[in-house]
Order: structure tokens, then sequence, then C-alpha cells
């Protein structure tokens, strides 16, 4: 199989996920080749660090790709297709990565797989596992029709083999101005509580079911000595401010004790809190996926183990 | 404006005896989680500069949906009767065959379907419809021709982008606050056009192979009525040094 990975990059610094794209290229590749793309302007420092784990790395670069544009990064990986035809094209499931794969797919006459943790080639026929459900269920996919795109989860292929590859320079070009025009990065707001130097999180999900029930959770952490926090339907609705939010959109935290109260443990919230000293997770579905990085579980009504812990910790604490 | 009609994620799911499929008995559907938020979208724009606002949704049994969109104050609905199953380019190939002769300045949809995860549907027409597009959208600005949007990128950042019409966005959840359904948008949405359009299914691009339950590592579960289980988290925040 002829695999490529493609690079991601953001303010001048590699995305981890490009390293585990091509580990997993390595894995799946067979007799056949991982190959690296990496597109934007000033990139031989990060084509030196990729040709570490690729048997080739393709560099295409021009001032106007310094920042990703979709329809230009699409435009000059057409490009390279049309020449060096790819079997199986792999991505990272980032806001970058999810643009890109289905309209490669498209214009490839491929196929299109997204989230996926596992990739298994045999006979030259492509199966791949993905969560359906935010992360109840598995489905293993088989793919009818080649070239693949695929995008891959974060963390889930962290190792891999050296490979000794080489560089490849092309003079490949935008051959088009694009239609979606880039204005700015803007950065995210800095709010009163930084809640990734906390110690102690009480983190509340929808299945706190109304505003007026976080000051439930509120009275837990100033028991505890620390803060609250949320995932992104609790952030939404306006019940939390957004610097509150933890996951991959939010922030990314690692506290002495993380406890997950009504929070059904789908990936983008578990990536920004799956490190964490100690997890425990309240859910009244015992079927959660948070009760899959949780330490210890409790498959209950938070309502009915909540206000009975404050209970317990006051008369503690006397 | 797509629409899914979408299984719960909080339901009890149970996988078919051939190991391939859902038993959708106990499934619970209702609108995609991502879709009221860009119902909600379409409805303001249209408020804000006029027009029409058209939902599509794919499915046999979408009806509800379709119908609840309208009570919203969409204005009319399109539905394709079919099952795509998990297979989504299949989804994205119907909904540009059944809106063939729409004409339309802005075409928007979720970021993602709760019950599939795939975050591709949106982009899938874009590419097939050749339009301009930007997913996971936080705030939309129409401006003469043009529409200026907000994305959501990692870690709290986001870009701004501008895009000439027509083209395609998937919304973001959290970019407004859905209304509810009134008792009179559910009169009026009674005597709104919803048309069923006939589309042949394509080829598959996605078998589905086996369903089956995460091989995850599962917490140590605490056990009793709540009074032991508070008790033994106690012991654990104590043993932790917690408290
Ligand atoms: C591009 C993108 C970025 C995203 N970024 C983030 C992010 O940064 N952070 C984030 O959190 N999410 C993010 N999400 C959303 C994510 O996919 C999930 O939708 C979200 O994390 C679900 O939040 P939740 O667990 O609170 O809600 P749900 O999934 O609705 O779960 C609620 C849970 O509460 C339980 N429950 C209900 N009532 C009770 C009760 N009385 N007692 C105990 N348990 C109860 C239910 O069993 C259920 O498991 C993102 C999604 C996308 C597509
Ligand atoms: N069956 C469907 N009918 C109409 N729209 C759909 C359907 N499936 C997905 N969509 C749209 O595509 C978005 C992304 O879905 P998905 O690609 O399944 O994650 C959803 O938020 C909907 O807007």
């Amino acid at each position: 199989m002829r695999v490529f990975a493609i690079a991601e990059h953001r303010f001048g610094e590699l995305n981890s996920i490009s390293f585990e794209l091509l580990h997993l290229a390595n894995s799946i590749k067979g007799s056949g080749t991982s190959e690296a793309v990496i597109i934007g302007r000033d990139v031989a420092g990060f084509a030196r660090e990729l040709v570490r784990h690729a048997d080739k790395v393709w560099v295409i670069s021009d001032e106007s790709l310094e920042n990703y544009n979709p329809d230009l990064y699409i435009d000059v990986l057409l490009q390279l297709f049309r020449i060096e035809t790819p079997d199986i094209v792999l991505i990272g499931h980032t806001s970058q990565g999810c643009e890109l794969a289905p309209y490669l797919a498209v214009k490839l006459g491929g196929s299109v797989a997204t989230d996926v943790v596992g990739v298994n080639v045999s006979n030259d026929a492509v199966t791949v596992s993905r969560y359906i459900f935010q992360g109840k269920l598995m489905v293993d996919l088989k793919i009818t029709k080649l070239p693949c795109v695929l995008t891959i989860r974060q963390g889930v292929f962290k190792e891999g083999p050296e490979v000794n590859g080489e560089v490849i320079n092309t003079d490949i070009k935008p051959s088009r101005s694009p239609a979606r025009s880039f204005v700015k990065f803007i950065k995210p707001e800095v709010g009163e509580v930084d809640i990734s130097q906390a110690d102690v999180i009480v983190a509340v999900g929808r299945g706190i079911g109304d505003a007026s029930n976080i000051k439930l959770a509120e009275e837990l952490a100033q028991i505890l000595g620390g803060v609250v926090a949320g995932s992104r339907p609790v952030i939404d609705s306006g019940w939390l401010p957004k610097d509150r939010q933890v996951g991959i959109s939010g922030k990314t935290v690692k506290p002495k004790l993380y406890l997950a109260l009504g929070i059904s443990g789908a990936f983008q919230h578990v990536i920004g809190m799956k490190d964490s000293d100690l997890i425990i997770a309240v859910n009244k579905d015992p079927e959660a996926p948070i009760f899959g990085v949780a330490h210890y579980g409790i498959a209950s009504d938070l309502f009915e183990i909540v206000p009975l812990l404050i209970k317990k910790l006051k008369e503690i604490r006397g | 404006m797509l629409v899914k009609h979408a299984a719960s994620t909080e339901a009890e799911i149970r996988i078919g005896t051939d190991g391939k499929s859902l038993d959708t008995r106990g499934l619970e559907f209702e609108i995609n989680d991502w879709d009221r938020y860009a119902v909600e979208e379409a409805l303001r724009i249209k408020e804000a500069h006029g027009g029409e606002v058209v939902v599509v949704g794919v499915g046999i049994d979408c009806d509800p949906t379709l119908r609840k969109c309208l009570a919203m104050g969409a204005d009319r609905a399109i539905k394709v009767p079919i099952d795509t199953g998990m297979d989504p380019y299949l989804t994205a190939k119907a909904i540009k065959e059944a809106i063939k002769g729409e004409k339309f300045d802005l075409i928007l949809a979720g970021v993602m379907s709760q019950d599939l995860n795939y975050s591709l549907v949106g982009v899938l027409l874009a590419a097939m419809l050749d339009l301009p597009f930007a997913t996971a959208v936080t705030s939309v600005k129409i401006e003469d021709g043009k529409v200026r949007v907000l994305r959501e990128l990692e870690g709290g950042y986001q870009e701004e982008d501008v895009l000439p019409l027509p083209c395609l966005l998937t919304v973001q959840s959290g970019i407004n606050e859905p209304r509810y359904v009134s008792i009179m948008g559910i009169k009026r949405a009674r005597t709104k056009e919803l048309r069923e359009v006939k589309v042949t299914l394509g080829e598959p691009t996605l078998v589905v192979e086996r369903i089956y339950h995460p091989p995850i590592k599962k917490a140590e579960m605490l056990e009793g009525d709540a009074p032991k289980i508070v008790d033994q988290l106690i012991e654990i925040l104590k043993s932790r040094g917690l408290i």
C-alpha cells in the first residue's frame, strides 16, 4: 500500500498527530511506502523531523501556504496525488483534517471515514474501526473503494519505528486563488479562574440538567477547595463561562482530583482530562464511556450522591 | 439546511442479533443536537436578510424532525425517504440529488451527527457541489454577497474567514440559543409543505462488518446504596490526602 500522511502545523509548531499518522502508515504499508506531505512556507525543518519516520517526505512550499487554507491545500494536494497516486491518505482528526478529508475523498473519487482508531489492511482490503454514539459502541467498517482518506484520532498511535527516508522538494504551487480568505487568528479569552491550574476540579455535564443546579457543584467544589468546570453543552447553554470548558476546544487539565458529574465521556471531552491523577465519575448510565477513563465509577443519579457527599464532608469538617 | 433525525445517545443501545445493526427498539430519535443550532442560525439569517429556509432530511422516518424545524419557523421541507445506513457518502449524494433544481445562497449543516459522529455529510456535499465551505462555525455575518465567519480551532483558538456566496457552512453548538417550538408554530407547521423526493441509492463506500461494545478499561465501580457509596468515596478521598 502506498500510504500518505498529511502533516499538520500551526503557529510554527508541528502537531504531534503528524508523527502518529506516520507510525500508523508504517504499520499498514506492507511492501509499500509511508510518505509524508508537508505544506507551508518555511517547512524544511519540519521535513527533517518527519523524514525520520517516513520513507518519503514531499515538501510543498509557497508564501501563500503559510496559514492553512482548505482551497489552496486541497489544490496542491490534488496536484501531487495526480502523479503520486495514494492508496490510503491519513489525516489528523482535527479542525483542519475534518475539512480536508471529505473534500479530498470526493475529488480523488475515493472514500472517507473519520475519527478512526484502528486500521487493518489484509490482501488489499482495508477495514477501519471507530466509535459511534460518542464512545458507547464501536463499529468495524469495510472500505469498498480506494483510495480512502481516513482521519485518525489523536493519541492512539503514539509509537512507531524510526525510518530513514528522503526529502523531496516539489515545485508544486497553488494553481488558483482561494475562494475562502483567511483574515486572522483569535486567541482564547482569559477569564478569572484558570481551571488548568486547579488541584481539584468538579466538572459538570449535561446531566446537571439546569443552570440552577450548578450551585450544587459549586458547593462541593468549595468544600474540596477546588473549582467548577464543565463539558461543552454546559458552556453552550451559558450555565458556565467559556473559560471553564474542558476538552479539545476548551482547556486541558491535569488536577489531583477530577470529579465528573453527569458527563458521558465523549473523546472531545476526555482528551482534555484523561491525564488527571484521580478521576471519579458519577453517571446514571452504567454504559457511559466516561467509565472507560475513570479510576472509580458510580453508576447513580448525581442528585442522590452529591447532596449526601456534601453533607458528609461537612460533618467531617465539623 | 440539512437536518438529521438522529438516535439519542442516552438510551440503552442494543446491538441487533446479526451483530451488524442496531436494535431500533428502545432507541429514541430526535433532532440532531448540532442541527438545532444550525436551524436557529438559518432562521436568524432569514429574519435579518429575508429569503426562505428549506430543511432537507434523509431517512425513512425523519418526518418528526422535519416537522419540528417547520414549527420552529422553516418554510418548507424536503424528505428523502431512504436508509443510507452508516454511509455518509450516500447521504451526501442523496441530498445532492434531492436539491437539484433548488436555488440557494447558503447551505448550513451541523458539525457532527450525535449518533454516527462522522463530521462528514456537510463537507462531502460541498465537494460534490464544488462550493466554498467552512466547518465548525461559531459566528456568521452576511455582508453584501459575502459571509464572514469565525471557525473554531483547538484549545479555544478561533480563526476569522470570509467566503463568497453561495457556500456551505457547518455550524458548531453554542453559536446561538435555539428557540423553543411554540403552539402557534406547531399549528402553522401543519400547513407547510413537506415534499418527498425519491432518489436512487448509490454504491456503498463503507460496509458495516461488526458492531460491538468497546473493549474498555473499566473503572472500579462503587456499589451499594447511596450512603454506602458516599462512605467509600470519602475513604478514597482520605487515602489520597484530598480531605
Ligand atoms: C469539533 C468538536 C469539538 C468539541 N469540543 C468539546 C470540548 O472541548 N469539550 C467537551 O466537553 N465537548 C466537546 N465536544 C462535544 C462532545 O462531542 C460531546 O457532545 C460532549 O462532550 C457531551 O457533553 P456531556 O457529556 O455533558 O453531555 P451528554 O453526552 O449529553 O451526556 C450527559 C450524561 O449525563 C448523564 N446523566 C443525565 N442525568 C444524570 C443524572 N441525574 N445523574 C447522573 N448522570 C446523569 C447521562 O447518562 C449522560 O451520560 C466537541 C464536539 C465537536 C464535534
Ligand atoms: N440523514 C441525514 N439527513 C440530513 N442531514 C444529515 C443526515 N446525516 C447527516 N446530516 C447532516 O450532516 C451533519 C453531519 O453529520 P455526520 O457527517 O453524520 O456527522 C449533520 O449535523 C446534519 O446537518
